[in-house]
């Protein structure tokens, strides 16, 4: 298809992923312990379905859920229930309810993991609840679940399937070694993601440093000889991999301020997260590990890792050699959108890609920076790939002027920090953005909870008004009755 | 100069006067000032704790009180110093600190029935000035969380001591959008 060069600005960074991606993948053994976080990184949890001391086997259900920003958990390895209590764990706020399972180093598998016969004989609303069941969420960063995607993109009627085979991000390169070692079981995600969606086509995107990438999905395309599957190569611009960003690209639209992709007639999906809708296809396994990136001049030897999920990170950095060095944090995600982790003991979660253990040669040029006054160089609404105007949303986020904030769009900040990037005063400028969208959001909740206050104090004074009123003219017919007692309607008179 | 231009200007001046002042008189007398919709103003901005601590029996009577010019702006303490320099920019007066005298500003609390204590005697129930108590007499009790202001209003007529207030839950436990890739 005819793809657009890119979208709006964007920067071409220093990919840092050679040292990663030149190893082969690393199958880790089944950890002894796993720390599945009923929060996998969308800030909204599943409910608990065992008890402590309960035995469950590999792929059995140990946490449902209704709600569509959460994903079920399963169980990765066969053992017992030994806590489930609240601990640190990768995700906002850096504590969630956890589910912990020692393992009995069997490999007893639960009755329900079973491959599906033939995923085409499924009608597109089963298969969208069978991947909720099978708790498949988005392996791309975000760890949204993948049903509640398709099923709004079905609803608004998307087109286009677009797989994001990007991955701008410094570090990161998990996906491109599961597109080089695995292209055939993404093509077969993607066609059940395709039929899953509702879209009439699917393109796969990946950015044009990945030669090999390019090449092994290109082969397991042909194969397939589909002409509504096709692949785009993209520049590799940061942030090309964030979905908006993605989509202006490859499909020429925006997606609308406030809106979803599938407004756009869009639907963005992982190549990671078409894999696991392939492996849960041919083998029937709900989502119970995945690849993940450990890098970073902390670590022995950076690797890919495929990891059950919920274990320790400390168990991937061994797998990865050790430390090596003076590490100074641990980052879950790569070096502009990661998230600084409270320890090596949480467990893996199905939203993180990679654990960067960074040392100060890797992130040390901000660390102590001296914060400077803004000299409106302008550097960051050049950089800004949304197209806003950083300086201005800093002077209102300092002034907390939330209608401006509203107006300047500190909602369609995506977070990418090129702004912090480009900065020559060294102005954590996404990270006040970050703070002024939660300080916006309470503000907004408390006014609703005011206005909902008002309508029901409202409501009760007008019943209690009432109630007086009826009361007043209860009394005035008995005294009406009593002066006129010949009245009397049950005629009972003296 | 002709002097009959001059008593033309002073005419037109003294004509122009006497008609605006008829006017002007007339609109004061026939035209009602929007007072409605000031208290309206004013009301959106108070917090809607109705809890009285500005002793006027909720938040509306303190916002008719405020445009009315009977009570100062400084008398709500739910409220903080968001609401004052809301307030005060408004109304276009210079903001000012809260009169300690009705209270010193705190976190958000709720209300929480003990219900091991609770007896159903349900005088809390008619108390509460937004409905955010559940209850009927001889049942147990409870707070709607959600719904409690915290206005401390359920907690006298209780005669066995059975409601506290604990710190309110957290707005909201989004920190951040979920990033993109």
């Amino acid at each position: 298809m005819a793809a657009r060069s890119t979208f709006h600005a964007g920067l071409a960074l220093d990919a840092h992923k050679q040292q990663a991606c030149g190893t082969p993948i690393v199958e880790l053994p089944p950890p002894t312990q796993v720390v599945l976080a009923l929060d996998q990184g969308t800030g909204y949890s599943a409910e608990p379905v065992v008890t402590v001391g309960e035995a469950v086997a590999v792929g059995t259900l140990v946490a449902r859920t209704d709600h569509p920003s959460a994903s079920a958990v399963h169980a990765p390895l066969a053992g017992i229930v030994v806590a489930i209590e609240t601990r640190e764990a990768a995700v906002q706020g850096g504590r969630s309810v956890c589910i912990v399972i020692d393992g009995d180093g069997s490999d007893r598998i639960d009755d329900s993991v079973r491959p599906v016969a033939d995923p085409a004989a499924l009608s597109p609303e089963e298969l969208v609840q069978r991947l909720r069941d099978a708790g498949i969420a988005g392996l791309g960063g975000a760890g949204f679940p993948t049903a509640t995607k398709l099923a709004s993109a079905r609803n608004l009627g998307a087109h286009t399937l677009v797989l994001n085979g990007a991955e701008c991000e410094p570090w990161i390169c998990c996906d491109d070694a599961l597109m080089r070692s695995a292209a055939d079981d993404i093509v077969l995600g993607a066609l059940i993601l395709r039929r899953a969606a509702g879209t009439v086509r699917c393109v796969i995107a990946i950015e044009d440093d990945k030669p090999a990438a390019i090449a092994a999905v290109t082969r397991a395309i042909e194969r397939l000889r589909d002409d509504a599957l096709t692949l785009a190569v993209v520049p590799a611009v940061y942030p090309q991999g964030a979905e908006r960003q993605l989509i202006t690209a490859v499909a020429g639209v925006e997606v609308p301020s406030g809106g979803l992709p599938a407004d756009a007639g869009v639907v963005c999906q992982n190549v990671a997260t078409a894999a696991a809708v392939a492996r849960w296809a041919t083998r029937g396994e709900p989502m119970l590990s995945r690849l993940v990136t450990v890098t970073g001049s902390g670590v022995a030897h950076p690797c890919n890792v495929r990891a059950p999920i919920g274990t320790p990170l400390a168990a991937l950095i061994a797998a990865s050699g050790g430390y090596r060095g003076k590490p100074l944090r641990l980052i879950a995600g790569g070096s502009m959108t990661g998230r600084a982790l409270p320890s090596d003991e949480v467990g893996l979660t199905k939203a993180m890609n990679c654990v960067l253990v960074a040392t100060r040669d890797d992130i040390g040029s901000r660390l102590g920076a001296v914060e400077l006054p803004c000299i409106r160089c302008g550097d960051c609404a050049d950089a800004c790939p949304v197209g806003l105007l950083p300086q201005q949303l800093l002077r209102a986020a300092l002034a907390d002027a939330h209608d401006t904030l509203r107006q300047l769009g500190v909602r369609d900040c995506i977070d990418c920090g090129l702004c912090d990037y480009v900065c020559p005063s060294q102005i954590p400028l996404a990270h006040r953005f970050r703070d002024a969208r939660r300080r916006l959001h309470e503000a907004e909740a408390m006014a609703r909870k005011a206005a909902d206050a008002r309508e029901r104090h409202d409501l009760r004074k007008r019943r209690l008004q009432a109630a007086a009123t009826a009361e007043q003219q209860t009394f005035e017919s008995v005294r009406d009755r009593a002066r006129r007692p010949g009245d009397d309607s049950t005629g009972d008179t003296n | 100069m002709n002097p009959g231009a001059i008593v033309v200007a002073v005419l037109v001046a003294a004509a122009l006067a006497v008609t605006l002042g008829v006017a002007l008189g007339w609109a004061a007398a026939h035209i009602e000032p929007d007072a409605d919709s000031l208290v309206e103003r004013i009301d959106a901005l108070l917090p809607q704790t109705q809890c009285g601590q500005c002793r006027y029996p909720g938040c509306r009577p303190y916002a008719a009180a405020i445009a009315n010019g009977a009570a100062e702006i400084d008398r709500c303490p739910p409220g903080g110093e968001v609401t004052v320099r809301a307030l005060a920019a408004l109304l276009d007066r210079a903001p000012r600190p809260l009169d300690p005298e009705f209270g010193a500003p705190a976190p958000a609390q709720v209300a929480w029935i003990d219900e091991a204590k609770c007896i159903g005697c349900a005088r809390c129930l008619p108390a509460c000035p937004v409905d955010a108590i559940v209850g009927a007499s001889r049942q147990i009790h409870t707070v709607i969380t959600l719904q409690c202001t915290g206005c401390e209003l359920c907690l006298p007529p209780c005669p066995v001591d059975c409601i506290e207030l604990r710190p309110a839950p957290a707005v909201s436990q989004r920190y951040s959008q979920p990033r993109a890739a």
